[in-house]
């Protein structure tokens, strides 16, 4: 590992934190520049229309996910739970709540502005619909509009889902969000965007890919979760979203032509001994710790189920300008949260073939019946039909209680100890050939 | 006062082994009396029966395994922080007491049943699996035309097994038949409400659960006796207080709960435990040439509140403070199972509605197979004595 003093900021996150700075300014100068604010969800969301109506879009997901980094969640998710949420609900919804009683302050310090309108485009997880009823009662009289995305019940998007869809963006949605913003939407805008949306999803998916390659340049996960901010969040559909992943990608490819490993929070990893692929969101509070048990074993995610909550864009969707509203539905029933479980373990396997991983884990999140219910069958699927070592621990995304340390770290040892074991084995089986 | 009469003792008694069949003899013995009849499982909470019924089906409940069964197979598939009912319901998948059920539904009420869904379809149980993707918008043209398509591919899925073709005489005949069941567990409850002494809250509990597992034809005839015989006086009542039970829509509290709340002095007047078979509020049209065009419309203008449909516009909060006004109740028992999504993230704005009306409250968490039911007795006891006490 090379000194932390050594890793060089990246030209891509200089441009990230920048794009991130400009929208909170944006944001706290919302109300007296005007600027309708729109509270919306990660997977499933409709960045472009909000963003081609000129409002501005607040993710709580992302501002619990931030208040876990920042230390905060724990004390949030405690007074969510003296209003009289359990201890035993989804710990974002908490801890949203939690930060917004205590004041809504967001990352850069400045209080988040209050939201005009709850657009609850509610994709692969039943908790966002009781997040945002709670949410509505919260914020009384705050306009609220919903798009219902139905499932990929039987591993297929049907004509009658996306019929259902775009009846509900034309008629309801759409014109709640014009109500808000009070002007009218400009198509031609809206076209614009998506075809920036694709633009930047097809450079994100070359980045992806990278990691196909040995060694892997990219870490898909730790370092992941960063890379798909821009595209999961306020800033798909337009230029600097582009400009960004231009960059990264050049960067990346870079890398991985010099064979180079990832970079992590202490420089670049020397050596690229594991490549696993992961499944599930990753823990918040201790995200560091968590990552440098991976790092320090040498140990690289080469593909990971979380980083396609926001889309399945490797798997060949794109946002298309030319039929903008069922595009829009598409996307949403294709996030991989709304994919039934025979096509999640598919989806698994194929990563696990794709990038030929020599494991796969499981960070089963408490919290989140959404990613967890029938991890554990998945887990016995992909054990069977794919032969690689399998790992599973179990954590939070935001609530500290959740997170042990010593307990990860050992389960964590000793699968990496079985993939040793298994690498040994296979490469006398090979010698022996 | 009188005793209970002895036919009632054994309706009750039929019903108590009927509920609690987890090899669901009843209804594969119904299945095997004639060909082209089919079992479809369902989970909580709600799947318009009348159309199983019209194909020739059985639509039978799966609530889970309660106490009643040791769950092996099913905690190695699920991790300690998921509810209960999934790993009993598995156990019994695995277990083969749902062998001879040609198809299963699965409501979309949370992405445990939804995952559920497809644990089954990668276990392939059943000819069919669907996850039952109701819509949460209630316009007739959006929603409406959306559940719609969604009932016939089920109708699709039951046609390639029997052959049976759903005509709308059939289903007509299915939403009478409904409909009566739905008016006579009301008047049930509305005896109940009155006179809760003369049934006891588990007794109700396993007419109503005994009506998931049986034909709807047999559920009317007990229910029709079991109505008329609680019509008349008997027993006695206790100073006890009058409570609504809410959250216990999925994952079932057991028996022993039950009980020890109604021992603790709180008579249950009214609760959500098979918030299914009432699931519609009224009756369905059941004389029009488009059956099905009222099963939606039933669906979008008169389902019951619940955690699993969307409430804006139409808060559940609210309707609660007026069921509980209704059955003339002097408090609400939020009884949840623990890590049930859906029914703890609505408490608190439940709980402030009852509090904003003045209607007192408290709440537990349980498992279906809770062994323990002191702390819960002694609660409800507090509870009792201190309505009691301010009343
Ligand atoms: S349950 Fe999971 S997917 Fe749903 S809101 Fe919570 S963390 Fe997100
Ligand atoms: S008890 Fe609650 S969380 Fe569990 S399956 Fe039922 S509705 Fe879902």
């Amino acid at each position: 590992m090379s000194n932390p003093k050594d890793a060089i900021k990246e030209k891509s996150m200089v441009i990230q934190k920048e794009m991130l700075a400009n929208l909170f300014t944006e944001l706290s100068t919302a109300k007296e520049n005007g600027k309708k604010v729109v509270y919306t969800f990660v997977p499933g969301n409709l960045t472009e229309l909000i963003l081609a109506l000129d409002m501005l879009p607040v993710y709580p997901e992302i501002n619990a996910l931030q208040s876990g980094m920042r230390k905060r969640s724990g004390s949030y998710i405690k007074d969510a739970e003296k209003l009289g949420f359990s201890e035993d609900v989804c710990t974002y919804v908490k801890c949203d709540i939690g930060m917004m009683l205590n004041g809504n302050i967001g990352p850069t310090g400045e209080k988040l502005p209050d939201p005009d309108l709850l657009l609850l485009s509610y994709t692969g997880c039943f908790t966002f619909l009781k997040w945002f009823e709670n949410l509505e009662r919260l914020y009384p009289g705050v306009e609220i509009a919903m798009l219902h995305t139905p499932y990929q019940e039987d591993g297929v998007i049907t004509d009658d889902q996306i019929n259902y869809m775009v009846k509900q963006l034309k008629e309801e949605v759409i014109p709640k969000m014009e109500k808000v913003a009070g002007k009218k939407l400009d198509y031609d805008r809206l076209e614009k965007m998506l075809g920036n949306a694709a633009k930047a999803e097809e450079l994100w998916v070359k980045v992806l890919e990278t990691a196909k390659h040995r060694p892997s340049p990219i870490d898909s996960y730790f370092a992941g979760v960063y890379y798909m901010g821009p595209l999961n969040t306020a800033f798909r559909g337009t230029e600097e979203a582009v400009s960004y992943y231009e960059e990264l990608y050049k960067e990346v490819n870079e890398r991985m032509e010099q064979n180079l490993c990832p970079v992590t929070p202490e420089g670049e990893m020397k050596e690229e001994k594991f490549r696993l692929v992961v499944e599930g969101p990753p823990n918040w509070t201790n995200f560091r710790e968590f990552w440098k048990i991976f790092y320090d074993m040498g140990a690289v995610i080469v593909a990971s189920t979380y980083t396609k909550v926001g889309g399945l864009y490797d798997q060949g969707f794109r946002h298309d300008p030319l039929k903008p509203l069922e595009t829009l539905s598409r996307y949403c029933m294709g996030c991989y949260t709304n994919l039934n479980l025979p096509q999640r373990v598919d989806l698994i396997e194929h990563y696990i073939k794709e990038y030929k991983a020599d494991g796969f884990l499981i960070n089963s999140i408490k919290s989140c019946n959404s990613f967890s219910a029938g991890q554990l069958l998945m887990m016995r699927e992909i054990e069977q039909r794919c032969e690689v070592p399998v790992g599973f621990i179990e954590s939070d995304l935001v609530d500290p209680r959740y997170f042990s340390y010593a307990n990860i770290k050992n389960r964590l040892e000793s699968y990496f100890q079985m993939l040793e074991q298994r690498k040994i084995i296979m490469s006398q089986e090979e010698a022996h050939v | 006062m009188t005793q209970a009469p002895p036919r009632l003792t054994t309706l009750l008694d039929e019903c108590k082994q009927l509920a609690f069949d987890l090899n669901f003899t009843y209804a594969k013995q119904w299945k095997s009396e004639s060909e082209n009849r089919i079992l479809v499982g369902y989970l909580p909470i709600y799947v318009p029966r009348e159309i199983i019924h019209a194909s020739n089906g059985l639509a039978v409940g799966i609530l889970g395994a309660g106490d009643r069964k040791q769950i092996i197979k099913g905690d190695a598939y699920y991790q300690s922080y998921i509810c209960h009912l999934p790993r009993g319901v598995i156990e019994m998948a695995l277990d083969d007491n749902l062998n001879n059920f040609d198809g299963f539904l699965f409501p979309s009420i949370c992405d445990c049943v939804r995952n559920l869904s497809g644990m089954f379809k990668l276990a392939k149980k059943g000819k069919f699996t669907r996850y039952f993707d109701y819509p949460q918008n209630f316009q007739k043209n959006i929603g409406g035309t959306f559940y719609r398509e969604l009932i016939e591919t089920i109708m699709n899925d039951m046609f390639k097994i029997n052959g049976v073709k759903i005509t709308n005489e059939a289903l007509n005949n299915s939403i009478a038949l409904y409909n009566r069941n739905r008016q006579l567990i009301e008047e049930m409850y509305a005896i109940r409400q009155e006179f809760p002494w003369r049934l006891s809250a588990v007794d109700a509990y396993h007419v109503m659960r005994a009506g998931m597992v049986v034909n709807v034809e047999k559920h009317n005839l007990m229910l029709e006796e079991i109505v008329q015989l609680i019509s008349h006086d008997f027993g006695e009542s206790l100073d006890n207080i009058r409570v609504v039970i809410s959250g216990s829509f999925c994952e079932q509290p057991p028996i022993g709960m039950i009980k020890s709340i109604e021992m603790a002095g709180c008579y249950i007047v009214d609760d959500d435990l098979m918030l299914g078979s009432r699931w519609i509020i009224g009756d369905i049209d059941a004389h029009t040439n488009d059956g099905l065009n009222s099963i939606v419309d039933a669906f979008l203008t008169q389902s019951a509140p619940s955690s699993a449909i969307y409430d804006v516009g139409n808060p559940k909060g609210a309707r609660l403070v007026t069921q509980v006004k209704m059955r003339n109740a002097d408090g609400v028992i939020f009884c949840a199972a623990s890590f049930c999504d859906p029914a703890l993230l609505d408490r608190p704005d439940l709980q402030k509605a009852c509090d904003n009306a003045g209607i007192a409250h408290i709440n537990f968490q349980f498992h279906e197979n809770t062994g323990q039911f002191k702390v819960i007795k002694e609660q409800a006891g507090t509870f009792s004595d201190s309505i009691k006490l301010w009343v």
